[in-house]
């Protein structure tokens, strides 16, 4: 039998509601299930502030028709579906593109300060795949403004339960640097999750009928991505283990424009709004090629020649928009095949460059993230040169199969998924602005639905010693690994490594079946390795214990994705290309 | 072409800790937190450092390299002299947890006890109209991606544990200077609360916190002095606080 390295007793808790993520996702649900009277833990990774929604840059998707009045919800709700290739669950995107109006004014009321229009209202850009300018937006900061309002809101609840009850965290408590690796079950029902604390490495237990997954997305599986250490896929392990489903896994999302160059931050996002606010793709030959890859179902609103898609930034009602701004799977293709037929720039991507349409100070302005980015990372002053960028793993449309009306996990009661964990509402293919105003419209379902759900209970599922037990003891195997020889023991670093590798070369952009099959076996392979990967030093805020833990759910992921791509049809589903 | 670079870096606990030297390739526009992860990939699989975007987005990985606070992120290799050592160091102001990882919940206090923004309620969701040039001030102040380095920097608290309970610190002195210039606000009193309740006053305007701020806040330029200055007027001319009322109306 092992004992526990943590040398101490595991801490219990007890809330009406678990939220594990505290992203765009997550605290919009807890601030809901705190409204409806509950008590809410929110637990995060990280700091809490500090989740990967911080990162977002171009905006918030929502209806307003605050620029162009036409706009309404049927045309996002259109939008959104075209650019999922109708695989998108059409219910919930019907409520995303009803709802997203009221969630975007709803965070003004608690304090965030968006960009104006000239008559005061929130100013909405332009982005691909959107017919409308439609994205609300802070310069380049969009997610950060966002995670900060909601950041805020929960703080001001915090402040106003002080006052009342003499306790801040009497309704909502923020568990910070704490990483759940189990939820827990009893008979059938959610009854809590167990993690460690970062910090100690000291073990919880969290007693709750219900636990709302808000864990975000996958993207460290792969090489070269946009995303954070976060992104480890988590949350659709947890929910696999815990007998949830996940749908759409084939559905990955490289976003066309990553940085190239230097390699240390290959992969950087470069924002779709570069080429929303007039940024031109060109490849070595100095063409502007996005003009010979516009699919024959977009035709009628993307422009065939310059002349008409210069002339759409500023009369955009007589004519085609410019085919820069095409859904990113389409855009991400057309690089790909560019660079491969060699018409690559230096670094092996291609060109973007915004230097030759607006002014130095108005890019400042507009961009003032993305020329910091360029500036201090890469040496190169967007205002005067060509930036270069290649597609880099960005989102994952696949998720947890989910109720749309309540976010509840299908098959396990008292779970629920918001936000990127979440399968179903984006197809084969998100539209950018359309994941932060889906973590506000789909935190608040789950919210409620938690919320609805745990009030209609008669009894409660109870943690067992049992339950605690078991997952005590999962936690301590890297410590107790031991190996015959030194040279068997596995360094999680190098593992972890080899699996974006593969992955990056054999589950992305184009899949064939032989490469797919590779790909599994060779995770297979990892999976044996990992289980011998040994944790060195103590409990106490170790990268490398942590990370054995990320890499089970890495594996687990990678291999689902290669697993839904081998089944799926055989034909080009959109972002999946096979 | 890699580099080699030799890298100082303090590991330890509360308890006790020094410095461990390791020397390790660094590539090509590399920064700090590259080379950081690779002495953890290859030499200390245990060494704890906080960072999550590193794209300097998140303010997790902030830390004292050669002395300075910076987001180890945002350093690049290239900006040190080559052969020079670098020094790397866990927070000052903040109790060390381990190695690189800080204690800075002072901060999430300190946060808890400005008071949180007013809607009017009369402003029903989507009827705000607010000028751009009015939403600006108040928006320098929002790009703060709370790294905590101004507050790290600070003499106020920095070499002084007991000054920490009466003073908020720069990042929250922008904070209240945000919602005092946000355009509908109802809290009128902010400027003084700052000066009475969060220790503006001990702040002599030495400017340390905007050097340090990697997102170029003017801290000290157009926060901290326009309070102070304000909190004057505030305090002796009610016609100009009736003015100052009025002026936050009109955006309505
Ligand atoms: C660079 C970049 C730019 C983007 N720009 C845009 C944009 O302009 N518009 C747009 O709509 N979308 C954008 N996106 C996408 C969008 O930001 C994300 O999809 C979204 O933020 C995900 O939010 P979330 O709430 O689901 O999860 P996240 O924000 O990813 O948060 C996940 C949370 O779960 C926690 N967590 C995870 N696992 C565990 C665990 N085991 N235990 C405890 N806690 C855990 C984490 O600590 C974190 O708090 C962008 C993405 C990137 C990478
Ligand atoms: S200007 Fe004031 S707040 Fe800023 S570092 Fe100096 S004393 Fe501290
Ligand atoms: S004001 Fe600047 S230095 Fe201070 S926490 Fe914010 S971003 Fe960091
Ligand atoms: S890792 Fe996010 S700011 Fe450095």
């Amino acid at each position: 039998m092992t004992t526990s390295t943590s040398g101490s007793a595991v801490e219990r808790y007890k809330y009406d509601v678990v939220v594990i993520g505290a992203g765009g996702a997550g605290l919009r649900a807890a601030v809901e299930a705190r409204e409806a009277g509950l008590r809410v833990a929110i637990i995060c990774k990280s700091l809490f502030g500090k989740a990967h929604t911080v990162m977002a840059e171009g905006g918030v998707a929502a209806s307003m028709g605050n620029v162009n009045e036409n706009d309404g919800w049927k045309v996002h709700f259109r939008d959104t579906m075209r650019g999922g290739k109708f695989l998108n669950n059409w219910r919930m995107a019907e409520l995303h593109a009803k709802e997203s109006p009221d969630r975007v004014w709803e965070l003004e009321t608690w304090g965030a300060l968006f960009d104006r229009t000239k008559d005061g209202r929130i100013s909405q850009r332009n982005f691909g795949g959107h017919e409308y300018p439609r994205l609300a937006h802070v310069g380049d900061r969009t997610g950060l403004e966002l995670i900060r309002t909601m950041q805020q809101r929960i703080v001001a609840l915090q402040q106003k339960d002080k006052k009342q009850y003499g306790d801040a965290e009497k309704y909502i408590k923020v568990f910070a640097e704490l990483t759940i690796t189990e939820i827990l079950k009893d008979g059938g029902k959610v009854s809590g999750a167990f993690g460690y604390w970062r910090e100690t490495g000291g073990e919880v237990a969290f007693e709750a009928p219900a636990v709302v997954l808000a864990t975000g997305g996958i993207g460290k599986s792969f090489k070269i991505t946009s995303n954070s250490w976060e992104g480890t896929g988590d949350g659709h392990a947890l929910a696999l283990k815990a007998g949830g489903s996940l749908i759409d896994m084939e559905f990955v999302q490289f976003h066309p424009t990553g940085m190239v160059w230097p390699p240390s931050v290959r992969g950087l996002l470069v924002t779709e709004s570069v080429r929303g606010d007039g940024g031109v793709l060109t490849n070595s030959e100095g063409k502007r090629f996005m003009f010979n890859y516009i699919p024959e179902v977009f035709k009628d609103k993307y422009a065939d020649n310059e002349a008409e898609a210069d002339r759409w930034y500023t009369d955009q009602q007589n004519n085609r928009r410019p085919p820069e701004l095409l859904p990113r799977d389409e855009v991400a293709r057309a690089i790909n095949s560019e660079i491969k037929a060699g018409r690559g720039s230096e670094h092996g991507g291609v060109y973007l460059d915004v230097s030759k349409r607006l002014p130095a100070d108005v890019i400042r302005k507009k961009l003032p993230s993305m020329w910091h980015q360029f500036k201090e990372l890469a040496d190169v002053d967007i205002t005067q040169t060509a930036m270069e960028v290649g597609p880099t793993c960005h989102y994952v449309m696949g998720g947890v199969h989910v109720d749309p009306d309540t976010a509840a996990a299908v098959g396990v009661p008292g779970l629920f998924a918001a936000g990127e964990v979440a399968g179903g509402m984006h197809g084969s293919n998100r539209l950018g602005g359309n994941s932060l105003s889906d973590l506000l419209v789909f935190g608040r379902r789950a919210g409620a639905g938690a919320a609805e759900y745990v009030k209609a209970m008669k009894k409660r599922p109870t943690v067992s010693d049992k339950a605690i037990k078991s997952a005590q003891d999962s936690l301590d195997a890297p410590f107790n690994r031991k190996s015959a020889k030194k040279s068997d023991s596995e360094n999680p670093y190098t593992i972890h490594h080899e699996l974006q590798e593969l992955t990056q070369s054999l589950v992305g952009i184009i899949r064939t079946e032989k490469e797919l099959k590779d790909a599994l076996k060779k995770i297979d392979s990892l999976r044996a390795r990992a289980a011998k990967a040994k944790a060195e030093g103590g409990r106490a805020f170790n990268p490398g214990f942590h990370l054995t833990f990320d890499l089970d759910n890495m594996l687990l992921v990678s291999e689902c994705i290669a697993l839904s791509a081998l089944n799926s049809s055989g034909v080009t589903r959109w972002t999946h290309t096979r | 072409m890699a580099r080699k670079v030799k890298m100082r870096i303090w590991r330890g606990d509360s308890k006790s800790g020094g410095f461990k030297e390791v020397t390790v390739p660094a590539n090509e526009g590399e920064v700090v937190l590259d080379v950081i992860h690779r002495v953890q990939a290859t030499e200390m699989s245990d060494l704890a450092v906080r960072w999550n975007c590193k794209a300097g987005k998140c303010g997790s990985c902030s830390m004292e390299i050669n002395g300075k606070p910076r987001l180890a992120c945002m350093t690049r290799m290239n900006s040190f002299e080559e052969g020079e050592t670098i020094t790397v160091t866990p927070l000052r102001a903040f109790p060390v947890i381990r190695d690189l990882v800080t204690d800075v919940s002072f901060n999430y206090k300190k946060a808890m006890e400005v008071d949180a923004y007013e809607h009017p309620e009369e402003l029903k969701p989507g009827q705000a109209r607010m000028q751009q040039v009015d939403v600006e001030r108040s928006q320098e102040f929002r790009k703060c991606i709370e790294c905590f380095l101004c507050q790290d920097t600070c003499h106020v608290i920095r070499d002084h544990e007991e000054n920490k309970k009466s003073f908020a610190g720069p990042r929250f002195f922008i904070r209240m200077a945000e919602l005092d210039m946000h355009p509908l606000d109802k809290l009128r009193n902010r400027k003084r609360k700052a000066q009475e309740e969060h220790g503006l006053g001990m702040c002599n305007i030495t400017k340390c916190c905007t050097e340090v701020c990697p997102e170029h806040i003017r801290i000290t330029d157009n926060a901290i002095i326009p309070m102070k200055e304000r909190v004057v007027d505030e305090k002796y001319d009610p016609i100009r606080w009736l003015g100052s009322k009025i002026r936050k109306r009109e955006g309505l």
